[in-house]
């Protein structure tokens, strides 16, 4: 009885003991900060993505406790939700930010853009990059080794297996940006969800002149123009051999899309059309390219 | 006493099956595509335009900035385009298309080819005609030779090193060049001597080049300040800091130039530029290529100009064979795998390697045994898995701190993975992020 | 030409080195050890090492195609090797029940539910035998009488008259050459050294792990036996008795489990040496080779972390 009773008096004075240590040393040590941080730390998501330019949610927090104002600041993971809790956390009025996602800009499957060699290295889309052009005749396009789909905390964005292109899952995109810095062909750009998720963009980045373009891949932009004419809105610039649509400007009006030569601007979730105009032939398309 | 660099190194099969073979010339194309990046650094402004008219010799791309070289056309005729063109880089860059007319040079060349020793230029003049003549290193890595001809202020060059080792397999240009033009190489390194104003020359050959190191061992009583230094057959001996290590015995720092321990070193090839632009006028616009391959007919060393597309070098060779999977230019350690045979030669192309479909073929990556090989063929002295490892993880900062940036990419690593395991592939890239973090963090 | 040329980076040639050439090496190597092994012990050491390896190879194909679903690798022979080891490391009476389970827990537990080859952090063949000898000590530890020398040999070890029995010792000659008893690879240090010159030759292994083990061991109990000359601390007993010729060349060795540098492989090569002698002379247990390497095992991935390789241009200017 008796050793049982040492036994049990003294791992309850070592316990004690420690106790008071802990305490003592956590008293001592302790960091004041500002407890909203804390609030607002709650508040976020705690993804830790980094899409919102800082290392983790805490930083992110820190920095928009001391910001004076909540431009600039926004966790795309929360979206507009979360900043006006945070901005209600510090007496403060959110900015109202549309809600963007990632857009892959490149169509170029297997059957549309042909292969020309075979690539055997590491799979990986920035060794393949700092290699060579690709194993397409378009040295712009997608790689579809995978480097997006690596970055991705979300699980939002998946390799097609038949087109071998990314495909961004709408429900789960935040826009957190990591996919565009990971994609070395600079492909995928954050654009404007748009309302009912509806968008219009051009789907590629291919700066070669029309003719090479369009010899390595059916879907190229030649950069003929026809859209910029198109559009009644001013929307639609022409640079480098390549259309790129303002998200900005853009409203939506569709008018772009059918006069597209090699039909490399899409539109996403509209309803079908009503009166579909002609498409335009095939071989008038290689004339203007 | 063979010497050799004291870290890691590794022996591929040598397969040097086109040495020996005379250095043959190939006929001119009707067109020639000579890209205006032929060189580590700027790329150069074209100052020709649609419908010029050119000789073998005229300026065709200036030099932009300090880290550049002159291009000059390699053929007389009329300039169809500037325009992109794939070239060995896998991208289609800038380039100037030239429809071939004759073969007239320009009349400041001298095409004579007796042998012209005695210089009595300055240091200054050399320099500016090794500048103007577009030079670049010609072992591979294309780095404007005036450049390194100028050493930084404050550091005083002590010893000429002159690379003969051509330590990558199955290339024999550098090798046969040195047989067919040791007096001109030799006139070569003592202009270069003469612009470092260095007292001593070291000529480094591997072992595997007895032939030449008799020539050269030779040929040298007549120079007392030149010396030839037979090297033990190690790859990658070529290495600048591996073969200053192995005759001079000294370690170049890690991130420091070989000017630090007082060592230049050059490549044959870019000797024989040099004594041809100083002696000669002559700008850089050919150099020897050699063709080979398994299962390559002919096998041959070719004095190709720039531009001419790799097509007619390989179809002087007997064609591409069948079962071709690979085309390298280059030597199979550093060389580049091409797209495309339908691409220009460049001043950096020491040769054509084609590879069997069997042997082209990756084999599968495997877990890591941990065996270490990859540490001991190192001759950097670097823990590749290790390096690889952090690559793949991203953690730039141990990266950098285990020396990723050392990494002379010489492929060590790869070659003697048992687990088949693409090291270098990951260190490459995971050099460039950190060279780049390094850059901002300067910035 | 007909296909696509491939692109890939550089180097575009490869050594032709393979996981499966290391491992058969390590097998050949084992050979002459099996061969005495075989001679002293005739068909029982036929019967546990054919047993073990059947059983290694077995587990593993079953436990990844099923368990795992993967594709079975038996084929780079790692799990032979566990097996041949594991057989080496047991008495030739072994009851094969005993070895299955052994086997069962060297591949099962230590190997694959780390990752299989490549991942583990411990030997399988050593914990395997640890596992053994915790598990099941008196079968573990009852040695048969070798087949060949009836009289000469005792049902204790060396090590173990060692500690208890000095008088009952072999001739340092009949230990090298391995006629005394023991475990079914343990025998012959002669047989052993044959097969590290041959894995040295092959350059599948290199000689600081084996050489540092023997030298510290060497050395530690020579400065003992220099203070206190006993039998119990006869350096050559040592090096030529009990499992450690086989533990140092064949079981430190191990590529996944033992340091990657040069520097590291001696600290670790003395490490165990240093335990191995300390277990034997004041441990329990009279062998203590397999302890030292899990314990050491333990410690790869710390000395990993402290030892980096030599650098180039870490000595910067000695020309």
């Amino acid at each position: 009885m008796s050793v049982l009773l040492t036994a049990v008096a003294t791992l309850g004075a070592i316990g004690a003991g420690s106790a008071a240590i802990l305490y003592m040393v956590g008293q001592r040590f302790k960091v004041e900060e500002d407890p909203r941080i804390q609030e607002v730390q709650d508040a976020l998501p705690a993804a830790n993505c980094g899409g919102c330019g800082f290392p983790g949610c805490s930083s992110f927090a820190a920095a928009c406790v001391k910001a004076e104002s909540m431009e600039d600041l926004l966790c795309p993971v929360g979206g507009q939700n979360t900043m006006d809790k945070v901005a209600a956390i510090l007496g403060r009025q959110a900015p109202v930010a549309a809600k963007k996602i990632a857009v892959v800009r490149c169509s170029g499957t297997c059957e549309s853009r042909p292969r020309t060699n075979l690539y055997d290295g590491a799979s990986n889309c920035t060794i393949a990059a700092a290699l060579y052009g690709g194993d397409t005749g378009c040295s712009f396009g997608c790689l579809g080794l995978g480097d997006c789909v690596d970055s991705c905390s979300f699980d939002a964005i998946h390799i097609n297996p038949t087109t071998k292109l990314p495909e961004v899952v709408e429900d789960k995109c935040t826009a957190c940006g990591a996919c565009v810095k990971a994609c070395p062909k600079s492909i995928i750009e954050l654009r404007k969800q748009g309302p009912k998720s509806r968008r219009i963009y051009v789907s590629c980045v291919n700066k070669d002149k029309g003719a090479v373009a369009k010899k390595s891949c059916d879907v190229a932009c030649i950069g003929c123009s026809k859209c910029q004419q198109a559009c009644p809105f001013e929307a639609i610039t022409i640079e480098n051999n390549l259309a790129y649509i303002n998200d900005d400007k853009c409203r939506l009006c569709r008018k772009c899309v059918p006069v597209c030569p090699t039909k490399s601007i899409l539109e996403l979730n509209f309803p079908p059309r009503k009166d579909t105009p002609p498409a335009p032939k095939e071989e008038e398309a290689i004339v203007t390219a | 006493m063979l010497k050799t660099f004291r870290i890691g190194g590794i022996h591929p099969k040598e397969q040097k099956i086109s040495a020996g073979i005379a250095i043959q010339p190939i006929a001119l194309p009707d067109q020639v595509i000579i890209p205006l990046s032929q060189h580590i650094g700027a790329p150069c402004q074209p100052v020709v335009k649609k419908g010029d008219t050119v000789k073998v010799g005229t300026l065709i791309g200036k030099a932009v900035g300090f880290v550049s070289a002159n291009i000059h056309s390699s053929v007389s005729g009329t300039v169809l385009k500037i325009d992109k063109a794939l070239d060995a880089s896998g991208y289609r860059r800038d380039a100037v298309f030239i429809k071939v007319e004759g073969d007239e040079w320009e009349e400041t060349i001298d095409r004579s080819t007796a042998l012209k020793k005695e210089c009595t230029l300055t240091s200054e003049e050399i320099l500016q005609k090794i500048s103007k003549a577009g030079i670049v290193g010609m072992g591979g890595a294309t780095f404007p030779t005036q450049v390194k001809l100028t050493p930084p202020p404050g550091s005083k060059p002590e010893i000429l090193i002159i690379n003969g080792v051509e330590c990558e397999p199955w290339l024999t240009s550098d090798h046969q060049l040195m047989m067919e033009k040791a007096d001109e190489i030799l006139v070569g390194i003592t202009i270069v001597m003469k612009a470092l104003n260095v007292q001593k020359a070291v000529i480094g050959i591997e072992n595997n080049k007895k032939d030449a190191i008799r020539l050269f061992t030779e040929k040298v009583k007549e120079y007392p300040r030149i010396a030839v230094q037979p090297l033990k057959v190690q790859y990658p001996q070529g290495g600048e800091k591996q073969l200053i290590d192995a005759i001079t015995g000294r370690q170049v720092a890690s991130g420091a130039l070989p000017i630090s321990v007082g060592a230049v070193v050059q490549n044959v090839g870019t000797l024989f530029a040099i004594y041809e632009a100083v002696q000669k006028n002559k700008p850089l616009i050919e150099r020897v290529v050699t063709v080979t391959g398994k299962e390559v007919k002919q096998p041959c060393n070719v004095l190709s100009r720039v531009g001419i597309s790799m097509n007619d070098l390989i179809n002087l060779a007997g064609g591409i064979p069948e079962t071709t999977g690979k085309v390298v230019s280059g030597g199979p350690m550093m060389g580049k795998a091409l797209a495309s045979t339908e691409i220009p030669v460049t001043k950096g192309t020491s040769g054509i390697l084609l590879i069997p479909t069997l042997e082209a073929k990756r084999k599968a990556m495997k877990d890591c045994i941990r065996c270490a090989k990859c540490i001991s063929v190192c001759p950097m002295g670097l823990n590749p898995t290790l390096l690889m490892n952090l690559t793949e993880f991203e953690v730039w900062d141990k990266a950098e701190n285990n020396y990723i940036t050392d990494c002379i990419e010489c492929g060590s690593c790869s070659y003697t993975c048992p687990a088949d395991r693409p090291l270098l592939d990951y260190i490459r890239l995971g050099k460039g992020k950190v060279n780049g973090i390094i850059r901002a963090r300067k910035n | 030409m007909a296909q696509k040329l491939i692109v890939s980076p550089s180097p575009h040639v490869h050594s032709g080195d393979t996981i499966q050439k290391n491992m058969y090496n390590v097998l050949i190597a084992l050979i002459p050890a099996f061969l005495v092994a075989l001679y002293v012990f005739r068909l029982e050491a036929f019967i546990i090492t054919a047993c073990a390896v059947l059983f290694c190879v077995g587990f593993e194909y079953l436990i990844v195609k099923y368990i795992l679903k993967k594709t079975p690798s038996v084929t780079d022979g790692s799990a032979i090797i566990t097996g041949v080891l594991l057989a080496f490391n047991v008495p030739s009476n072994l009851p094969l029940w005993i070895l299955a389970i052994g086997c069962l827990f060297a591949i099962g537990v230590v190997k694959l539910s780390f990752g299989g080859l490549g991942n583990n952090i411990f030997n399988p063949a050593i914990a395997g035998r640890i596992f053994l000898l915790i598990s099941f000590p008196a079968q573990m530890t009852t040695w048969p009488v070798a087949a060949t020398a009836v009289d000469a040999v005792s049902s204790a070890t060396v090590l173990g008259n060692l500690q208890y029995n000095p008088d009952a010792l072999p001739s340092l000659q009949a230990m090298f050459l391995g006629i005394e008893g023991g475990s079914l690879g343990e025998m012959s240090a002669l047989a052993l050294l044959l097969g590290l010159v041959y894995m040295l030759w092959k350059k599948t292994i290199t000689w600081h792990i084996p050489v540092s083990i023997l030298a510290t061991v060497a050395l530690f109990t020579g400065i003992l036996y220099l203070f206190n000359p006993q039998p119990l601390y006869h350096p050559l007993i040592h090096l030529f008795s009990g499992g450690l010729m086989l533990g140092a060349i064949f079981m430190a060795t191990d590529y996944v489990t033992s340091p990657m540098t040069k520097k590291g492989m001696l600290i670790y090569g003395a490490g165990i040496g240093i335990i191995t002698v300390a277990i034997r002379l004041w441990g329990a247990y009279p062998e203590g080779v397999s302890f030292a390497i899990l314990l050491m095992n333990a410690l790869t991935p710390l000395i990993n972390t402290y030892s980096s390789p030599k650098r180039f241009g870490e000595i910067v200017k000695n020309g």
